[in-house]
């Protein structure tokens, strides 16, 4: 990391600390920023906001590692997240998970090459009325098939990075 | 995206905006939670614990600042009512916060969103702009002298235990959505160790009606210790899923007639938590005495593996558990485990009663709710399907 990339980092933290507050409670709402920002918490960020909020970095490291939401591993800029409780898999999720996987050329758990789609599992989405169902970073996709996924992911290469997000954007320093 | 609620015909359809705020405004703090006790409106999150109960004790902790906080972490599977409820009823989930921030003496509401809904970030936001430029949020609201009350949504990061009310408040707190001992209680050592009433979104939801039409509507409805409505989410083998809204105690016979889902071999009430109930049984009520839920309904149809749902079921705790206690953290992995040997067909008997036992020593010897259910659909597949689970041969596999 560069120096000027660590500058820019602290300096955002404290911008963050700044909106959200220096005590404890601030620390998931900065590391959720931060997430979104960089699509991973890494250790030198941990450091940062352990520093701006003055606690420990292993207690910054135990928070980021409960949450499923919160990655030490850098994701794609859009994660995909596909249903996986019963009720969507009665509606056939298995097949789209399949074509999910060819069309990305990746497995569950991985991340595509050009650091574009992370695919993964999640549990119930409450859309169980209408399965399968996905979240494509915060986007909600319903009664999802094997033929509409490719639609799905051309929709979200036309929307480049920053935008991926339909919320919050005033996080984004 | 269409929310196939049953749109017009729900209780929130017809009540009229802020007016329950609005009488609670002219009662006294006792008053307003003298008539949410005398209604018996129970926790609707799952746990039906009295609301009533909940708001006097925290009325009567003495700090020099208590919370409200709407517990909107709705991870059940199965389970989407609080979803359809913010989506649409919003105002009113807000306006049963602050009723609960005057009766306890709070003036400060959080609600706790799961990350999964953050798509429904914006338009929650922008009710709660609206409700402050209305002065139905802020200073002196109504223009009742010294009742300040706000509200600050904050989101989860996909974690299914922080629906448990400790574990909730761990995460606001930020730290990991580790359960706590109780007692203490939140009422009395909630966020930041002040006093805190945690409710679920739809039990808020229902303070403002209840406000306006008074506990005697509310406990015309039910049976003698579930009152009131409640909203179910039925998704499934049925011909119409989506957001009911029915009296406590209506047979699961009858819910099916509704849903159109005559033919199901089997319903799992609750939840991955709940209980499945086999066909045979459909006579049994959803009610807090008999199969309760926190408004989780899934219906199985005859083509269905029972052990497919067991399967998925503790997937799911296995991944869930937050790992503080054994009895979860291992019991879980055992169970699974198997449910994969009755899959192969490899269990014994002995080696099923065994599990079965496991289950029941989860039950009660888990730290938290998620433990402590998270054997009921395991131990409750077993009772009801032997025939279907036991003695397979790998080609059934």
């Amino acid at each position: 990391m560069l120096v000027t990339d660590r500058e820019k980092l602290r300096e955002e933290v404290e911008a963050l600390a700044e909106k959200y507050g220096h005590d404890r409670s601030a620390l998931i709402p900065i590391l959720q920023a931060i997430q979104k920002r960089y699509f991973c918490i890494s250790e030198f960020a941990m450091q940062v906001v352990a520093d701006t909020l003055g606690i420990h970095p292993v207690e910054v490291n135990s928070v980021v590692s409960f949450y499923s939401f919160l990655d030490t591993k850098p994701k794609g800029q859009f994660v995909i997240r596909l249903c996986q409780t019963i009720s969507c898999m009665m509606k056939g999720t298995d097949r789209v998970a399949r074509q999910l996987e060819n069309d990305l050329g990746i497995k569950f758990g991985e991340t595509t090459p050009d650091g574009k789609f992370t695919l993964e599992w999640a549990n119930c989405l409450g859309m169980c009325d209408q399965g399968p169902a996905m979240l494509v970073n915060d986007r909600v996709y319903t009664e999802v098939t094997p033929e509409s996924v490719h639609d799905i992911l051309e929709e979200c290469r036309k929307t480049f990075s920053p935008t991926a997000f339909q919320t919050r954007q005033e996080d984004i320093v | 995206m269409t929310l196939k609620t049953e749109k017009g015909k729900l209780t929130f359809d017809s009540q009229k905006a802020d007016e329950g705020l609005k009488i609670a405004l002219g009662k006294s703090r006792a008053d307003i939670i003298g008539e949410v006790t005398a209604s018996s409106l129970k926790g609707r999150g799952g746990a039906g614990f009295p609301t009533g109960v909940k708001w006097n004790l925290a009325a009567a902790a003495r700090s020099d600042q208590k919370f409200v906080v709407c517990n909107a972490d709705e991870g059940e599977p199965g389970t989407f009512k609080d979803r359809v409820i913010l989506s649409d009823y919003a105002d009113l989930v807000f306006e049963g916060m602050t009723i609960a921030g005057l009766a306890i003496g709070a003036d400060k509401g959080l609600m706790y969103l799961r990350a999964e809904y953050t798509y429904l970030l914006p338009q929650l936001e922008q009710t709660l702009e609206k409700r402050r430029t209305a002065k139905l949020l802020g200073k002196d609201i109504g223009g009742k002298g010294g009742f300040n009350f706000d509200i600050e949504i904050r989101l989860g990061s996909g974690a299914y235990v922080c629906g448990e009310e400790t574990a909730l408040i761990e995460s606001l707190e930020g730290n990991r959505g580790e359960p706590r001992n109780r007692p203490p209680f939140p009422v009395d050592t909630g966020f930041n160790g002040r006093p805190t009433t945690v409710n679920n979104v739809e039990t808020l939801a229902w303070v403002p009606c209840i406000m306006t039409r008074g506990a005697d509507w509310f406990k015309s409805v039910g049976t003698d210790k579930s009152k009131g409505f409640k909203l179910l989410s039925v998704s499934g083998d049925c011909g119409k899923p989506g957001v009911y809204e029915f009296p406590l105690g209506i047979t699961i016979a009858k819910l099916l007639e509704h849903v159109g889902g005559a033919g199901a071999k089997a319903v799992q009430v609750g939840g991955a938590s709940g209980n499945c109930v086999p066909a045979g049984e459909f006579g049994r009520t959803i009610a807090f005495e008999d199969v309760s839920t926190g408004g989780s309904v899934m219906v199985f149809g005859p083509q269905r593996d029972m052990l497919d749902i067991a399967e998925n079921f503790l997937e799911f705790f296995v991944e869930e558990s937050c790992g503080q206690c054994t009895p979860c953290r291992e019991g879980n992995r055992k169970l699974l485990d198997g449910v994969r040997m009755l899959k192969t067909g490899t269990c014994s008997t002995a080696y099923l009663r065994e599990l079965v036992s496991l289950g029941e020593t989860m039950q009660l010897a888990a730290k938290c709710g998620l433990g402590q259910s998270s054997p009921n659909a395991f131990i409750s597949i077993v009772k009801n399907f032997k025939d279907e689970i036991m003695g397979r041969t790998p080609a059934s596999v």
